[in-house]
């Protein structure tokens, strides 16, 4: 299902990608839902208080991971990203077991040092800003990355992402009132995965309007809904939006219909939900419809995933807390924003 | 002799061509107006954003964390409530990162009553402020301190909160709080920079060659020596004790007057040296009474120079009201007045262990 404004260009989502993308997506995907399935086996056995993440999501967080211009700094994408993001993050390139490091709040965790949450990330190097737990703020800060993107004058766009639940705070509405104020529109990607529902209540009880995306619309917006559980089309529509965000330097709003395969996190069991379409399942069909991959090798990668983070987990548990002594640490920062030219962010990696 | 406004001002100026703050915005900040107190007229970097305050906090933290140095601003302290988890997330970018990343904004905001502001727009912020860990709080009492906490604020690499007093915006630096390179004559300066009445289109400021003073974050200042009782205060509430302490002066009272002009970090180690010197303390603030930042003060006195003490540490501070009544007897009744600060300071050089 696409449907776009008027204006927008015939699309080109239905278009097959080619094998080896495809291959490429599969086993960022099947890391990804392995990576989440020992972050939840991790919980459940006392390896960490609290699991939230994104099984469902691969398929659409996968492209975006892969799509990405990463770097530092405005001349590079900036990713204000959920707790739903790690397909994202390991297409990007990020270790899976930084994120075990994470669940189990060692000293060693590069994302927040033990104090943060699993699928919190922050990375600098990359402009993925901190992941935090209150709802829809990064969609206030978006548009901050955005002016230094259209600032920096490159290609370099901003890309926020949230749930459906979440437009409904005021930061939503801010975000869409300040990427597109008359003569300041702003290169900025708004991403709603949209898998119909908070925690427990149902977006059918809440929300009024079609789509979330037609709110985009009221500020003379690009928008665009589509299936985020098939990989072919979650890329295209992806590199289509992007391209339309980094060439035009406007905004974009992209509602893209996701599955919640473990429910919303620990809190409410984490166990597998078989009634929603699987993302990975679907592109499975098509890797062995199209022959371009034998069911064997797929079920080997998984099984030996499962098993390199298995072993991971247990490297993971010996390693050390951190210390009481450290808390005071970062509390301020001692950057020298005079002197430090890495602080303004110029550089890929 | 730059007013505090003019200071502001002045501050922004340098900070915009010499520190390299790339953002000077927030609510009529931009021209035409430059700033519902004139504090940002004529600034090259200024501009005007939406009705949105959570959007100016959080496009400010968006800015810093791109490697742009904003300065943002929320018109009136009272309407930066709504603010205060985007506020909590800028104090904590550093910490909750384990210092991948820092914050460095800059937010600006006028505090206090004293401008017949009624309900709103008389609200204080130090106690919410001084519960945002991870931020640095200062509030100056005149010019000088003005301009030099900006700058600092400004080349700081953490989120950084001014809260200028209104009551003392239009007040006149006193003969040593001089910015150097300002012109002597206040007409003068008046003329080169702040916007004509009227169709601005084609006014441009003509800027004093004014030099950098950095006043030191979590710096006090000892504004009046004194052995028999330590006033601690800051922002409005400084000319107030200045007042106070004159007035018990013919009285043969020595009071000793200590401007925190930061908050947080506290410059414990002047308060620390003014009481052991003086033995007795009143803490005065204008915030309301129920769990105010002098409460802390008086906390950390009590738990840290109970020994030293005559007189039990006391605070003088707002009434525990919604807001600061319209009516000059509503206000007088809110917030510390000269002859309540007085009292106090009688009653403690009185006091008897
Ligand atoms: C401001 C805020 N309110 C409430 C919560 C608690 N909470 C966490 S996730 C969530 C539901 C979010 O739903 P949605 O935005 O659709 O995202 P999803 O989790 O479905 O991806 C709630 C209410 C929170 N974290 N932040």
């Amino acid at each position: 299902m696409t449907t776009t404004t008027p204006h927008e260009p015939p699309g080109e989502s239905a278009l097959a990608l080619p094998a080896e993308l495809l291959v490429r997506m599969h086993e960022n995907m099947v890391r990804a839902r392995c990576l989440e399935e020992r972050l939840i086996r991790m919980n459940k056995q006392g390896d960490g208080y609290f699991w939230i993440g994104g099984p469902g999501e691969e398929a659409f967080n996968t492209a975006l991971g892969l799509l990405v211009h990463k770097g530092q700094g405005p001349a590079y994408d900036y990713l204000h990203l959920h707790y739903r993001s790690s397909a994202t993050l390991l297409a990007m390139g990020a270790d899976p077991v930084d994120s075990l490091r994470q669940m189990k709040n060692t000293a060693s965790d590069p994302y927040s040092g033990g104090r943060n949450f699993c699928n919190h990330y922050s990375v600098r190097k990359w402009n993925v800003v901190p992941v935090s737990s209150p709802i829809e703020v990064q969609f206030s800060m978006a548009p901050g990355t955005a002016i230094a993107n259209k600032r920096a004058g490159g290609r370099g766009i901003t890309i926020v992402q949230g749930g459906d639940a979440g437009t409904a705070e005021g930061d939503f509405a801010s975000c869409l009132i300040w990427v597109s104020r008359p003569g300041n529109e702003l290169p900025c990607l708004m991403i709603v995965t949209n898998n119909q529902g908070g925690i427990s209540t149902p977006a059918s009880e809440q929300h009024g309007e079609k789509h979330i995306a037609d709110r985009g619309k009221a500020f003379g917006m690009r928008t665009a809904v589509i299936d985020g559980n098939d990989v072919e089309t979650a890329y295209r529509a992806l590199e289509k939006a992007m391209d339309y965000v980094r060439t035009e330097r406007k905004p974009m709003l992209l509602e893209v219909a996701v599955s919640r395969l473990y429910g919303h996190s620990s809190a409410s069991g984490a166990n597998l939900i078989t009634e929603e379409a699987d993302c990975i399942t679907l592109l499975e069909k098509k890797l062995e419809e199209r022959k371009i991959l034998p069911r064997a090798a797929m079920d080997e990668l998984r099984a030996r995933t499962t098993q390199e983070l298995l072993e991971a987990s247990k490297r993971v548990r010996e390693e050390p807390q951190p210390d009481g002594s450290t808390l005071y640490d970062h509390v301020f920062s001692d950057r020298d924003l005079v002197h430090d030219a890495a602080s303004r962010g110029n550089g890929a990696s | 002799m730059a007013t505090l406004v003019q200071a502001i001002r002045l501050a922004l100026h340098v900070g915009e061509e010499r520190l390299g703050v790339t953002d000077i915005f927030g609510e009529d900040v931009g021209p035409p107006l430059g700033g519902v107190f004139t504090q940002s007229q004529g600034l090259r970097t200024a501009w005007n954003t939406p009705l949105d305050e959570r959007g100016i906090v959080g496009t400010a933290i968006g800015l810093a964390l791109a490697g742009q140095r904003p300065v943002a601003e929320i018109q009136f302290c009272d309407y930066a409530f709504n603010t205060i988890d985007l506020l909590k997330l800028a104090g904590g970018v550093s910490w909750s990162s384990a210092g991948d990343y820092n914050c460095p904004v800059v937010l600006m905001t006028p505090v206090g009553s004293g401008i017949r502001g009624s309900i709103y727009h008389s609200h204080s912020f130090d106690a919410q402020a001084t519960r945002l860990p991870g931020w640095k709080i200062v509030m100056p009492s005149n010019p000088l301190d003005a301009y030099g906490l900006l700058l600092s604020a400004i080349v700081d690499p953490n989120p950084v909160m001014l809260l200028p007093p209104k009551a003392l915006l239009r007040a006149k630096a006193g003969p040593d709080e001089r910015i150097p390179g300002e012109p002597d004559d206040e007409r003068a300066l008046a003329k080169m920079i702040d916007a004509p009445l009227g169709d601005r289109t084609r006014w441009r400021p003509e800027w004093p060659d004014v030099r950098e003073v950095f006043v030191p974050i979590g710096k006090a200042s000892v504004k009046r020596a004194g052995r028999d009782a330590t006033v601690v205060t800051y922002g409005r509430m400084v000319p107030l004790a200045m007042q106070a302490a004159a007035s018990v002066a013919s009285e043969g009272v020595e009071v000793e007057v200590v401007d925190l002009r930061t908050l947080h970090p506290l410059d414990w180690d002047a308060v620390k040296a003014s009481v052991k010197k003086t033995s007795r303390v009143l803490v005065l603030n204008e915030d309301t009474e129920i769990t105010n930042f002098g409460e802390h003060l008086v906390r950390r006195l009590s738990e840290e120079l109970f020994y030293d003490l005559y007189a039990p540490p006391r605070l003088l501070a707002g009434a525990h009201v919604p807001g600061v009544g319209l009516a000059d007897n509503l206000e007088r009744a809110s917030v510390p007045q000269l002859e309540g600060v007085v009292a106090a300071l009688r009653e403690l050089v009185s006091h008897q262990p």
